[in-house]
């Protein structure tokens, strides 16, 4: 349904977007996810033909979206980030003005305008002004606007954004139910929604495709390599955490030791290791051997979250979590 | 030609439904309807002084009346123009709608030419409340009606030059405060420039006075169709659209 070739944005003194290049089936929701300022935004906006690409080349449907800008035009349902509604409209005359943009013959208007208000749950609204609205429901107007034109592919940019969580648990919900035989890309920043709403997944970053692939590849990919945390404490109420840690290294098979907390009596260790088969058994074995008590031994799942931060080469979730604390203190 | 009026229709529904569109009627109105009023009563000043001395002052409406009002309000709208026009593109781009309009099945030519005809449409209605003051000199008075009607048409074809002026500069920024402020001050150079041409007989003062917006509308004024003014504020109206045009598409390349 979409094709996307080396597709590059160039500004004076950065690019945006560098040769990105992927393909989305009929039928498939796909997520945009990366970090702010990934160039997801500016993609969208490429294949939606409001930015021209400074390279490469993309189709939707068939059309080339620089040959045939307004029959790909035609075919896609966009929601920019910030909805593009006018506050001075009402929400019926609002959907119907983008249902005549569209170009829908006036007998189809009053029914595709019944009928995207139906979805959207915007009818009780129908003769508000849109300015009057709250944010909620002016994100599902967006989507109603979007979808009016019954068009094959949805855009949809950061649909959740500035949503509480009802809504946007509403709003996935309808993102999904809109499926159907639909083609739906929609970008966000919020690992979640990824897995909650997508079949499939592109992570950006920079400018560039780091990883495409299913999300349950992608979680499983994370878990290739093993990773357990073991919580050890000492016999006669003393440790030390140097030698449990130089212990553990020596294990045959360990990547890397991270020591995630310590004390007198007991730490913990995240112990990696970059094969397929468990290490789960040398490392009970080496502690107890050593005389140290094991406390605890469980494995340790990368979430979806770890793999992006992973392949995105931001922070870690720990840095994650400590800027989080240190927002909410201030 | 269904896409053009489709936007113009948003464009004319946006001006009525927020109080400029009231505003710029009203104001227009009333100074128009000021002008009207000193212009007849000095002219009647002058009739009676006439009279009472016993020789009769003969009256022509359309050169008395007529021809001084549409000049004074061919200034007048100079300061208006910039109020239509302003919100245009900039209240697009800066609300993000810009978006919706690029990212439809239109083209950039018919966005352009829709916003210019609503433009176009209310300043005719503003332009609509100076021709019924003059109805009053058809019911008291024998004005010819073709003087007038080459008059509205010059006034119609000169703001519409301004007006695309007007829609160009606002199609390159955001902001409808420096949107109006630029353009006032394209209008007014425009209209000023040719003032030069009174102290200086140079080759470049003729040509800037040919350029110039007022050295245009005098025939106009007068009941005189000029083909060489029509061509004049055609250009201009062309040239005013065609940079705009130029303008949307380096939004594409920029934004």
């Amino acid at each position: 349904m979409i094709t996307v070739k080396g597709l590059t944005k160039r500004y004076a003194r950065n690019t945006a977007v560098d040769h990105i290049s992927f393909e989305v089936q009929k039928g498939q929701i796909v997520g945009f996810l990366g970090p702010n300022g990934a160039g997801k935004t500016t993609t969208m906006r490429m294949l939606t033909c409001f930015l021209t690409p400074t390279g490469g080349a993309a189709t939707v449907a068939g059309f080339d979206i620089l040959e045939q800008p307004l029959e790909v035009k035609k075919r896609i349902g966009y929601l920019p980030e910030t909805p593009p509604v006018y506050p001075e409209m009402r929400v019926g005359e609002y959907l119907s003005f983008v249902g005549q943009l569209k170009g829908l013959s006036r007998s189809d208007l009053e029914s595709r305008v019944g009928y995207a208000c139906e979805r959207c749950s915007v009818a009780d609204v129908r003769n508000k002004l849109i300015g009057k609205l709250s944010k909620g429901y002016r994100q599902r107007v967006g989507l109603a606007q979007a979808i009016i034109h019954n068009p094959d592919v949805l855009i949809l940019d950061e649909p959740t954004a500035g949503l509480d969580p009802k809504q946007i648990n509403e709003t996935r919900d309808l993102i999904k139910s809109l499926a159907g035989d639909r083609t739906i890309i929609l970008s966000t920043h919020i690992l979640p929604e990824v897995s909650q709403t997508c079949e499939q997944v592109i992570i950006i970053n920079k400018g560039k495709i780091v990883a495409t692939d299913s999300v349950s590849n992608l979680q499983h990919r994370a878990r290739s390599g093993e990773s357990v945390l073991v919580e050890v404490a000492g016999r006669n109420g003393s440790l030390d955490p140097a030698a449990v840690q130089r212990k553990l290294e020596q294990i045959a098979g360990v990547n890397r030791v991270i020591p995630k907390a310590d004390g007198q009596k007991r730490a913990i260790f995240e112990v990696e290791s970059g094969q397929s088969q468990s290490i789960r058994g040398d490392v009970a074995r080496a502690v107890v051997e050593s005389g140290w008590d094991l406390n605890e031994l469980r494995a340790a799942s990368m979430s979806l979250e770890e793999v992006f931060l992973q392949l995105t080469g931001t922070e870690t979730p720990a840095e994650m979590e400590a800027v989080a604390a240190g927002g909410q203190k201030e | 030609m269904r896409n053009i009026w489709i936007i113009c229709r948003k464009e004319l529904r946006s001006y009525f439904v927020s109080p400029i569109g009231y505003i710029l009627l009203v104001t227009f109105a009333v100074i128009a309807g000021f002008f009207f009023w000193t212009i007849v009563n000095g002219v009647l000043q002058v009739t009676m002084e006439a009279q009472m001395e016993g020789e009769p002052y003969p009256m022509n409406i359309n050169e008395q009346i007529i021809r001084p009002l549409l000049l004074n309000l061919s200034v007048i709208q100079l300061l208006l123009i910039p109020l239509i026009t302003m919100r245009l593109f900039a209240e697009e781009k800066r609300t993000g709608t810009i978006e919706l309009l690029v990212t439809s099945p239109i083209t950039d030519t018919e966005v352009i030419l829709g916003k210019w005809l609503a433009a176009v449409l209310m300043y005719s209605c503003m332009l609509l409340t100076v021709v019924l003051d003059m109805l009053f000199l058809f019911k008291y008075g024998q004005a010819a009606w073709k003087p007038l009607a080459v008059g509205c048409l010059g006034m119609l074809l000169q703001a519409g030059g301004l007006l695309a002026i007007g829609t160009f500069i606002s199609s390159l920024t955001r902001n409808q405060i420096i949107a109006g402020a630029v353009t006032f001050g394209a209008c007014l150079l425009l209209f000023v420039m040719g003032w030069v041409s009174a102290y200086d007989g140079a080759t470049w003062a003729t040509v800037l006075s040919y350029l110039s917006l007022n050295s245009h509308f005098e025939s106009f004024a007068k009941g005189v169709i000029d083909t060489k003014d029509v061509i004049y504020d055609v250009t201009v109206i062309f040239v005013g659209l065609f940079f705009t045009a130029r303008s949307m598409e380096s939004l594409r390349w920029r934004s």
